[in-house]
């Protein structure tokens, strides 16, 4: 699904990120961990086309990702609060994506009460502007928007900080439910190495922009990334 | 602590993203404020002089006289455009500082603002030539401190009436009101109030009621944020009603209409674009500088055409001007969403064009000026839609200044904006329509003006898909520019 070659971003003298060769397989549940500063946002923010490579491309499901713009009907992605505006309810910014997507209001409305656990009745009928919520709730209406109009490529970036506890267990078996369809390729980045290894198949592991480890998640996982990053 | 407090203002100035403009824009900024300072200090000399070469009576009793509206003026700027003081003291709540000291000096900090200072700049000159003429020194030196009170005054209940949309809106309907009142010689406000100024300047004791005043109403505001200094009291944003609404008949364009009930929204909701809306219906009336000769400068033929252009464009300059900026909180979703460059530039269009469509309906008072004037409207609607439409697009490409929608400082104008590719494309939106003009109108005559004119936007009308294809691709040119330009936070 998604090929990466020869990237490499630098900002002046500084490489920033460097992937040689990455490939992720459709439907594949793929974690990137790493410390501040390891590339992981810059990675994610190559894949959507939001700055340039140095060198190098992302081929998503075949499509160059900065030459054709043919990759944003199937990729979908929260990585920010400038994915979400603020001026809107969450409602009308779920019609919004839905009709950027080819989705009319009873589709996202069908979507939606999928979610109605998820959102624990505090983001719809709020009478509240998604600037008004709380990060948390932002965050939330961010990753369900990012589920509309049926993507096969969803991007997320730090799904699960500052999400309350019973919210991260919802997602987690949400995005466990996306990767049994192997539909769905589902990208995440964490800091909480519980999270990544409960949730995704593959992991892998940014230092400074190289990636230094590729692990097929096992129940050995979790402790080789506790030995990595506590050594 | 001062000194702390100070290096803080210090550096928040020096290390904004704006002040890192480059060095033609301060130097061109230099000469701007320089301008303002000369022609403040002139007004201050002259209009002593004028008002009495005018035969107006008294200059110290015909300022007395608009002095309530000049002081009403003033205080509408101020909301408009004077940064609440409390805004900076969230991340200086916890620390060991004594709340008094903070409130203390955030409300120190509005008293040296630019809003206070610049009054300055017309009272001391004007009460100075007051003294030359022979006025007694100490009725000036009352009346002068009697009025910068005032003024003070404005400053803290600026601070305390913040934010309260519904009194500001109501005091600003009855002076309106009673102007209106007062040109129609219904009704003359200043009747009563000149008095009281004048009576500054007779009884100069009588100042020490307005620093009284003054000296009330800052400790009141100073109380006030001392007890509210909490994070849901004094401290609180504003939190509106949010509804959620449809825009149903808007549907039927498609992809079109998604984003021009995005648009609409993003107008309605927002206090920055609510203002540049506000702004551009108040172009309409720029004309009637032209069409009154009121303004001799202006009485060249050619003028109308520019006349013209302001009046339908309002919304085109004000509102125009700044795409994509009003989408830059969230333009990386704009930038990976399935969008199409050219749908996202045309429902701004259509924007600009029914904007400009309505604008010429309103405008149609102007009939009363004679047609020709309002054919000079028309004609500069024409123009506005098929070539100045394109230009404010293209343009924008280059403005990479991200628009903080919820606040309206820098409304009027951002440095950033004058840049040398902007200003170069200023000269087609503007020179451009009264030169065409002027070449009908000198070789031939006023109608063939009017019809060289109309013709230019009538031709660019035609090249709209050929235009949008080159603006589509300087956009795309500039993406990733924009992107990391929004990026960074003013």
């Amino acid at each position: 699904m998604i090929t990466v070659q020869n990237l490499t971003k630098k900002y002046g003298e500084s490489i920033v990120l460097n992937i040689e060769n990455l490939e992720i397989p459709k439907g594949e549940s793929f974690g990137l961990v790493g410390n501040n500063g390891a590339g992981k946002t810059t990675f994610f923010s190559l894949m959507l086309d939001l700055i340039q490579p140095t060198t190098g491309h992302i081929n998503n499901n075949g499509v160059q990702v900065d030459a054709s713009e043919a990759w944003k009907p199937f990729t979908s992605a929260f990585i920010d609060e400038t994915f979400l505006i603020g001026y809107l309810t969450p409602e009308e910014y779920f019609y919004f994506i839905g009709e950027l997507r080819g989705q009319n209001k009873a589709d996202v409305d069908n979507l939606l009460a999928g979610f109605t656990d998820f959102f624990h009745g505090e983001i719809l009928g709020q009478k509240k502007y998604l600037r008004d919520l709380s990060k948390g709730n932002q965050k939330k209406a961010g990753i369900v928007a990012s589920f509309i109009g049926n993507p096969e490529v969803i991007i997320l970036d730090e799904p699960f900080a500052n999400l309350d506890p019973t919210t991260q267990i919802r997602l987690k078996g949400i995005i466990r439910e996306l990767a049994a369809s192997k539909e769905v390729t589902v990208l995440v980045s964490s800091h909480d190495l519980i999270h990544v290894t409960e949730v995704c198949e593959r992991i892998v592991v940014l230092s400074k922009g190289e990636q230094v480890k590729d692990i097929q998640t096992s129940k050995e996982t979790l402790k080789e990334l506790e030995v990595f990053f506590g050594g | 602590m001062l000194k702390h407090f100070l290096t803080l203002e210090w550096k928040s100035f020096f290390r904004s993203a704006s002040f890192k403009a480059n060095l033609a824009i301060k130097i061109f900024m230099i000469f701007g404020a320089l301008y303002f300072m000369v022609v403040f200090l002139g007004l201050g000399i002259g209009s002593f002089y004028i008002i009495e070469k005018q035969g107006w009576g008294d200059p110290l009793l015909v300022v007395n006289q608009f002095m309530i509206y000049y002081l009403v003026v003033d205080l509408y700027i101020r909301y408009m455009l004077q940064k609440m003081p409390i805004t900076n003291i969230k991340p200086l709540l916890y620390l060991p500082v004594k709340k008094s000291r903070v409130v203390a000096y955030s409300l120190g900090k509005t008293v040296v603002s630019f809003f206070n200072r610049s009054h300055a700049f017309f009272f001391v000159p004007f009460s100075i030539v007051l003294l030359i003429e022979g006025y007694p020194p100490i009725g000036v030196i009352g009346w002068h401190m009697g009025i910068m009170a005032l003024f003070y005054c404005n400053n803290f209940i600026n601070v305390l009436v913040n934010n309260k949309d519904n009194v500001f809106y109501g005091l600003l309907g009855v002076v309106l009101g009673l102007g209106i009142c007062q040109y129609y010689e219904l009704f003359n406000i200043t009747v009563y109030t000149s008095p009281f100024f004048k009576a500054l300047y007779e009884m100069p004791w009588m100042a020490f009621l307005t620093w009284g005043l003054l000296i009330s109403l800052a400790s009141s505001a100073y109380i006030y944020f001392k007890r509210h200094m909490y994070l849901d009291a004094g401290l609180a944003g504003k939190k509106s009603m949010a509804k959620t609404e449809d825009y149903a008949w808007l549907n039927r364009f498609g992809n079109l209409g998604t984003f021009l009930k995005n648009d609409i929204k993003l107008i309605r909701r927002n206090k920055r674009s609510k203002t540049s809306v506000i702004m551009s219906f108040f172009f309409i009336f720029y004309g009637l500088l032209f069409f009154t000769g009121g303004i001799e400068a202006y009485d060249g033929p050619v003028w109308k055409i520019f006349a013209g252009i302001f009046i339908s464009g309002g919304f085109l300059f004000s509102f125009g001007q700044f795409v994509p900026s009003w989408d830059s909180a969230y333009y990386p979703l704009m930038m990976s969403q399935n969008i199409r460059y050219r749908e996202y530039l045309s429902s701004k269009w259509y924007l600009i064009i029914i904007a400009t469509v309505l604008s010429t309906i309103l405008a149609s008072f102007y009939i009363y000026f004679g047609w020709d004037a309002y054919l000079a409207v028309i004609v500069g609607a024409i123009y506005n839609i098929g070539v100045n439409s394109y230009l404010v697009l293209w343009g924008g490409a280059y403005i990479k200044t991200p628009i903080d929608l919820s606040s309206n400082k820098k409304a009027f104008g951002d440095k950033q904006a004058f840049n040398s590719k902007t200003l170069l494309l200023t000269l087609p939106k503007l020179i451009l329509p009264l030169g065409v003009y002027a070449l009908g109108h000198y070789l031939i005559s006023p109608t063939a003006g009017y019809i060289f004119v109309a013709m230019a936007g009538i031709i660019g009308f035609g090249f709209r898909n050929k235009v949008f294809a080159m603006i589509e691709a300087i956009y795309k040119k500039e993406k990733y520019k924009t992107l990391a330009a929004y990026k960074q936070k003013s």
